[in-house]
C-alpha cells in the first residue's frame, strides 16, 4: 500500500476509533468513585486475615499470584528469546574481537568514577531493602530487582567495560534468572503439595507489620527480585557485545 | 475531569499507533508500542482512583480510605515485564538491521503478497 | 488432590521444567534434553486427558490459591474446566509433544532454549485455555505470545523470518494492549476482573456504550491471536518463516485459541447484555470476509508454507461461523473441525519440512517435478489435501458437516455453498501444488519479476552441511500421527454426540457462572443424538473433494495464475497489494477492523 492510501486507512480508523473511544469514557463512573468492591476486599483479606501491611503486594503475590507467575514467566521466556535472537552466528565476528572492542570503549573521568563506586554502595542496599520489604512498603521485587541490576551498571558507567566485566560473570546471571523464575513455581508447587491447591500461601503469617509476616509473599518477593535483576543485567550485556559488533562490523566494510 | 485523564488516554493509544503507521524506523515502531502500552497503565490507574485516598500500604497509617490496589497490582507487573518484551522486539529490530542493513519499514520487502 | 486443584498444575509443570532445562540445559546432552521436553508434553496429554474424563457431566472449578468465593465474592483467580476447554488442551499438549518428536531430527544442533521456549509455549497455550479470569486470559495470552515471537524469529540468519517476527510481534501486541483497554472498562462499570463475576454483575443491566466498547475491544486481542480479517496479515508472515515444527502449533492450536477465547468471553460474561442476534450478525460478517479473503489469497500463492497459512485463515473463517451460530451442533461442529484441520494442517506443515530439508526450497514453482522420488511424502501430501476438503471419514468431514447443519438450521442457507466454496479452493490450491511438486504435471513455469516472499534460496532450517539423504523415521511417523489423529475424531463412533453435549456445555453461560461462584454441580443436559453420517453432510462433501481437484487439475494447466500479477482482476490485485507485509499497514487494518466490528454489534442496539 502506499503511504497515502496506508495514512487515509488509518485516519479512517482512527478517528472511528476514537469516537468509540469517546462513547465508552462517557459510560465511566465519576473519576474519583468510592465504589470499588473488590478494592476494599482486596484491603481486607490483606490486612485482616494475611497481615499484609502492602496491600498491592498481596494481591500480586498471594491473591492473584498465579498472574504473577505468569507475568514472571514472561519476562523469563523475553530473556530466553532476546538470548535465542542474539546469539552467536557463525559468520560474525569472534569473541575475542568483542571483547578488546568493548574494552577499547573510552573512560570517563574520573571524578565519575569515584562517585559512581560511592553510589553503587547506596543503590544496592537501597534495591535490596526495596525487595526485602515488599510486603510492608511500597516496594517488592519487581521494583527492587531493577534498581539491582541497574546498580551493577553503575560499575560501567564510572569504570568502563573493564570494571563491569569483572563483576559480572555472565553465565551465573542466566543460572539466576532461571533459579529465580523456577523457585517460583516450585514454592507454588509445593503449596500445592502442602495445602491442596497451587499457590496457596502455607507459610506462617505472623503479625502485621513485623519483618517476618506475610506468608510466602516475602519469599516470592525474592525470587521475583533476583529474576528481575539478572533478567536486566543479562539482557544489558549482551546488547553492549551487539553494540560493539556492529561497530566492528562497521569499521571493517 | 474524568474525560480529560480517560481521553488523554485514548489519545496516547491512538498516537502510539499513528507512529508505527508512519515511521521510517524499526526502533521507532517498537518504542510507538511502548506509547499505545501507556496508555492502558493511564486507563487502569485512573479507573482506580478513590478521592482523597493515600496508597493502599499500611505500614504507618492505620486503615483509612485507600485507592483500590487491583489494579495497581496488575500494572506494577506489567511494566517490568513489558520492558523486557520490549527488548525482545529491540533485538529483533537489531537483526533486522544486521541482515538487511536498513530499519526501514518502507524498505523491507521480504514479505510481499 | 482433588482433579479440580490439578487444573493449575498443569501449567505449573511445563513452566517449572522449562526453568529448570533453561539451568541445566547447556550440560545436558542433546537426547536428555529432548526427552525431558517429550516427557513433560507427554505429562500435559496425560493430564489433559485426565480433565476430559472428569468433565462428561460438570465443570472443574478452581480457586488457584485457595481462595474461594465466601457469598459468591473472591478475591482469587478462578479456573474453570468444561470439556471443551479440556478438549483444547489435550490438542495443545498433544501437537506439542509430535513437534516435539519431529523436531528431534528435524533440527542437527539445537540449544536447550529452543526446548525452554516450547515448553514456555505449551504453559501458556494451557494457562489460557482452562482460566475463567479475564486478566488472567491476558497475562497467559502474552506468555504464548512472547514465546512465540522468539520461536518465529528463530533463524535470525535470514532476513525474513526477523520481519515477520517483528510483524507478528507489533501486531498481536497491540491487539493485547486494546483488550487490556477493554478489560479496564468492564472493570469500571462492574468492579471485577474474572469471567463468571463480570457475567454475574452485567445480569439484567442494559447494553450501552460502554458494554459495547468493552466487549468489542476485549474481543479484539483475541481475534487478532485469531488471524480474522482484517486482524488476518501477521499470520501469513509468522507461517511462512517460522521453523515447521513451530507452524504445526500456530496453525493447529494457537489460532484456534482465539477464536475460543473470544466465544467463552461472550457465552460467560455478555451473553446476558448483548442480545445474541447482533453478536452472530456481526461475527458471521467477520467469519465469511476472513474465509474469503483466506481462500483466495490462498489460491494466488506459491509459496507453499504461505499458502497453508492462508488455508488456516480461511478455515478459522469457517470455524468462526459455525461458532457464531451460538447452537450446541455449531459450536460443537466447530470443535470437531478444528481438531480434524488441526491434524491434516500440521501434516501438511511437516511435510514442508520434509522438502524444504531435502531440496532447500518450499516454492511450488521452484519445486517442480522435483519431488517424484519421495513415494510415501506424495501419498500422505494428496490424501492431506483430499481431507482438507472433507474428505469422509476424517475429522473435517464431522466439522464441516455440523457446521452446514447449524447454519441452516440458524436461517443461513448460505452456509453449505460457502463451506463448500472455500474448502474446494483451498484443498485444490494444495492438491495442485501436490500435483506440481510430486508429479511434474502442468508446465514448469518461472517466476516473473515481481518481489514476492522469498523461497528459492531459503537455507534449511537445520544447520546439516549436507541434505538429509533419507527422511528420518521420526518425521514421517510424526505426519502420518498427526493424520491417524484426524482420522480418529471422524471416526470414533458417537463423537458428533459428545461434541454437541460439549457445545451445548459451553454455551451455559449462566451455568458456569453459578458453579464458579457457588459450589453447585452442573445442570444436567438434555441428551440429544446427533450425527454427521447425514446424506447431505455426505453430499457436500463429495461435491468439495470433486471441486478440489478440478481446481487443483485446471490451474495446473492454467499458465495465467502463477503469472497471473498483471492479468488478474484488479480487486485481486488490490487484494494481494494490501498484503504488503508492512506492519504500518497491519495497524491501521487492526483500528479499522475494532471499529468495523464495534459499528456491527453496536448500531443495531441504538
Amino acid at each position: 500500500m502506499s503511504r497515502r492510501l496506508r495514512l487515509a486507512v488509518f485516519g479512517l480508523g482512527a478517528v472511528l476509533t476514537g469516537a468509540l473511544l469517546v462513547i465508552a469514557f462517557t459510560g465511566l463512573p465519576e473519576f474519583g468513585t468510592s465504589h470499588h468492591p473488590y478494592g476494599d476486599r482486596a484491603v481486607h483479606t490483606a490486612v485482616d486475615e494475611q497481615k499484609t501491611s502492602n496491600a498491592v503486594s498481596s494481591v500480586n503475590f498471594d491473591q492473584r499470584a498465579i498472574d504473577t507467575m505468569g507475568e514472571e514467566f514472561i519476562l523469563f521466556t523475553a530473556v530466553i528469546g532476546t538470548l535465542v535472537l542474539l546469539r552467536e552466528l557463525r559468520r560474525e565476528v569472534e569473541e575475542g574481537e568483542v571483547e578488546t572492542e568493548l574494552r577499547r570503549s573510552p573512560r570517563g573521568l574520573s571524578s565519575t568514577a569515584y562517585l559512581t563506586y560511592a553510589m553503587l554502595g547506596v543503590t544496592t542496599l537501597t534495591g535490596l531493602y526495596v525487595v526485602a520489604h515488599g510486603h510492608l512498603s511500597p516496594g517488592g521485587g519487581f521494583q527492587g530487582g531493577v534498581v539491582l541490576g541497574t546498580a551493577i551498571h553503575l560499575l560501567y558507567v564510572g569504570g568502563g567495560y573493564r570494571a563491569i566485566r569483572k563483576a559480572r560473570p555472565l553465565h551465573l546471571y542466566e543460572i539466576f534468572d532461571a533459579l529465580g523464575a523456577g523457585g517460583f513455581v516450585v514454592l507454588g508447587l509445593a503449596g500445592a503439595i502442602v495445602g491442596g491447591d497451587l499457590l496457596a500461601n502455607v507459610l506462617p503469617l505472623g503479625a502485621l507489620g513485623d519483618i517476618l509476616s506475610a506468608g510466602q509473599v516475602e519469599l516470592l518477593n525474592a525470587l521475583v527480585g533476583l529474576e528481575v535483576a539478572s533478567a536486566v543485567i543479562v539482557i544489558l550485556a549482551r546488547f553492549l557485545e551487539q553494540y560493539a559488533e556492529v561497530r566492528i562490523q562497521g569499521t571493517a566494510r | 475531569m474524568r474525560m480529560l485523564l480517560f481521553c488523554c488516554a485514548g489519545w496516547l493509544l491512538l498516537i502510539g499507533c499513528y507512529g508505527i503507521v508512519v515511521s521510517r524506523n524499526l526502533i521507532h515502531t517498537v518504542i510507538c508500542l511502548v506509547v499505545c502500552q501507556s496508555s492502558t497503565y493511564l486507563i487502569l490507574l485512573g479507573i482506580g482512583y478513590r478521592s482523597g485516598g493515600t496508597a493502599p500500604v499500611f505500614s504507618d497509617t492505620s486503615p483509612s480510605t485507600v485507592v483500590d490496589p487491583v489494579v495497581q497490582a496488575l500494572c506494577l507487573t506489567d511494566v517490568v515485564v513489558s520492558a523486557t518484551v520490549i527488548a525482545l522486539f529491540l533485538a529483533l529490530a537489531l537483526q533486522a538491521h544486521k541482515q538487511h542493513g536498513t530499519v526501514d519499514p518502507d524498505e523491507l520487502t521480504s514479505l510481499r503478497g | 488432590m482433588t482433579t479440580a486443584q490439578l487444573t493449575p498444575v498443569i501449567v505449573a509443570v511445563p513452566l517449572a521444567v522449562a526453568a529448570a532445562l533453561a539451568v541445566v540445559g547447556r550440560w545436558l546432552p542433546r537426547a536428555v534434553r529432548d526427552g525431558v521436553g517429550l516427557l513433560t508434553a507427554a505429562g500435559a496429554v496425560a493430564l489433559s486427558a485426565l480433565f476430559i474424563a472428569a468433565t462428561a457431566d460438570t465443570r472443574l472449578v478452581e480457586w488457584v490459591g485457595g481462595w474461594r468465593p465466601v457469598q459468591g465474592h473472591s478475591v482469587g483467580i478462578v479456573f474453570v474446566v468444561d470439556r471443551l476447554g479440556a478438549s483444547l488442551a489435550l490438542l495443545v499438549s498433544a501437537l506439542v509433544l509430535i513437534a516435539l518428536i519431529y523436531s528431534t531430527k528435524y533440527f542437527e544442533d539445537v540449544e536447550s532454549h529452543y526446548h525452554v521456549l516450547m515448553l514456555a509455549f505449551l504453559g501458556g497455550m494451557s494457562g489460557f485455555a482452562l482460566t475463567g479470569d479475564l486478566f488472567d486470559m491476558f497475562v497467559f495470552f502474552e506468555l504464548m505470545g512472547t514465546a512465540a515471537y522468539a520461536l518465529t524469529g528463530y533463524k535470525v540468519e535470514e532476513k525474513a523470518p526477523v520481519q515477520a517476527a517483528l510483524n507478528f510481534g507489533v501486531v498481536n501486541s497491540l491487539g493485547a494492549y486494546v483488550t487490556v483497554v477493554g478489560i479496564a472498562l468492564i472493570y469500571a462499570r462492574t468492579g471485577e476482573l474474572g469471567l463468571a463475576q463480570v457475567g454475574d454483575a452485567l445480569h439484567g443491566e442494559h447494553a450501552d456504550g460502554l458494554v459495547v466498547a468493552a466487549f468489542v475491544l476485549i474481543i479484539t486481542g483475541w481475534l487478532v491471536k485469531a488471524a480474522v480479517a482484517p486482524f488476518h496479515f501477521w499470520l501469513a508472515d509468522a507461517h511462512a518463516m517460522a521453523p515447521a515444527p513451530v507452524c504445526t502449533l500456530f496453525s493447529g492450536v494457537m489460532v484456534v485459541l482465539g477464536v475460543y477465547g473470544a466465544m467463552r468471553v461472550y457465552t460467560v460474561s455478555f451473553a446476558d447484555v448483548l442480545p445474541e442476534p447482533d453478536v452472530r450478525r456481526a461475527l458471521l460478517v467477520v467469519g465469511v470476509v476472513t474465509a474469503v479473503v483466506g481462500a483466495l489469497m490462498c489460491f494466488l500463492q506459491s509459496h507453499l508454507k504461505r499458502m497453508l497459512a492462508f488455508s488456516t485463515i480461511a478455515h478459522v473463517g469457517l470455524f468462526l461461523c459455525a461458532a457464531a451460530t451460538l447452537t450446541p451442533d455449531g459450536v460443537g461442529g466447530a470443535a470437531a473441525y478444528v481438531a480434524g484441520h488441526a491434524g491434516i494442517k500440521a501434516a501438511l506443515f511437516l511435510c514442508c519440512g520434509v522438502l524444504l530439508n531435502r531440496f532447500a526450497s518450499v516454492d511450488e514453482v521452484h519445486l517442480h517435478g522435483r519431488g517424484r522420488s519421495l513415494r510415501l511424502l506424495t501419498w500422505l501430501w494428496m490424501i492431506c489435501g483430499l481431507a482438507l476438503a472433507g474428505l469422509p471419514p476424517f475429522g473435517t468431514f464431522t466439522g464441516k458437516s455440523l457446521g452446514e447443519e447449524a447454519l441452516v438450521a440458524s436461517g443461513y442457507h448460505w452456509g453449505p455453498l460457502l463451506f463448500v466454496l472455500v474448502s474446494a479452493v483451498t484443498a485444490g490450491t494444495v492438491l495442485r501444488a501436490g500435483l506440481r511438486v510430486f508429479f511434474g504435471v502442468g508446465e514448469r513455469v518461472r517466476h516473473d519479476d515481481a518481489p514476492g516472499p522469498e523461497s528459492e534460496n531459503e537455507e534449511p532450517e537445520t544447520e546439516h552441511e549436507t541434505r538429509l539423504a533419507h527422511t528420518p523415521i521420526q518425521m514421517t511417523a510424526a505426519i502420518i500421527m498427526l493424520m491417524l489423529g484426524s482420522l480418529a475424531v471422524g471416526v470414533v463412533p458417537a463423537l458428533a454426540t459428545h461434541v454437541a453435549e460439549a457445545g451445548a456445555r459451553f454455551l451455559d453461560g449462566a451455568d458456569y457462572i453459578r458453579q464458579a461462584l457457588t459450589s453447585a454441580s452442573a445442570s444436567p443436559l438434555e441428551p440429544e443424538s446427533v450425527t454427521s453420517w447425514t446424506e447431505e453432510g455426505l453430499l457436500l462433501s463429495a461435491l468439495s473433494v470433486l471441486l478440489a481437484a478440478i481446481v487443483a487439475v485446471a490451474s495446473t494447466h492454467a499458465r495465467q495464475v502463477t503469472r497471473g500479477r498483471e492479468i488478474a482482476p484488479s480487486f485481486v490485485r488490490g487484494i494481494r497489494a494490501v498484503h504488503s507485509g508492512h506492519v504500518g499497514d497491519y495497524v491501521a487494518w487492526l483500528l479499522v477492523g475494532v471499529a468495523g466490528i464495534a459499528a456491527l454489534v453496536g448500531v443495531p442496539l441504538t
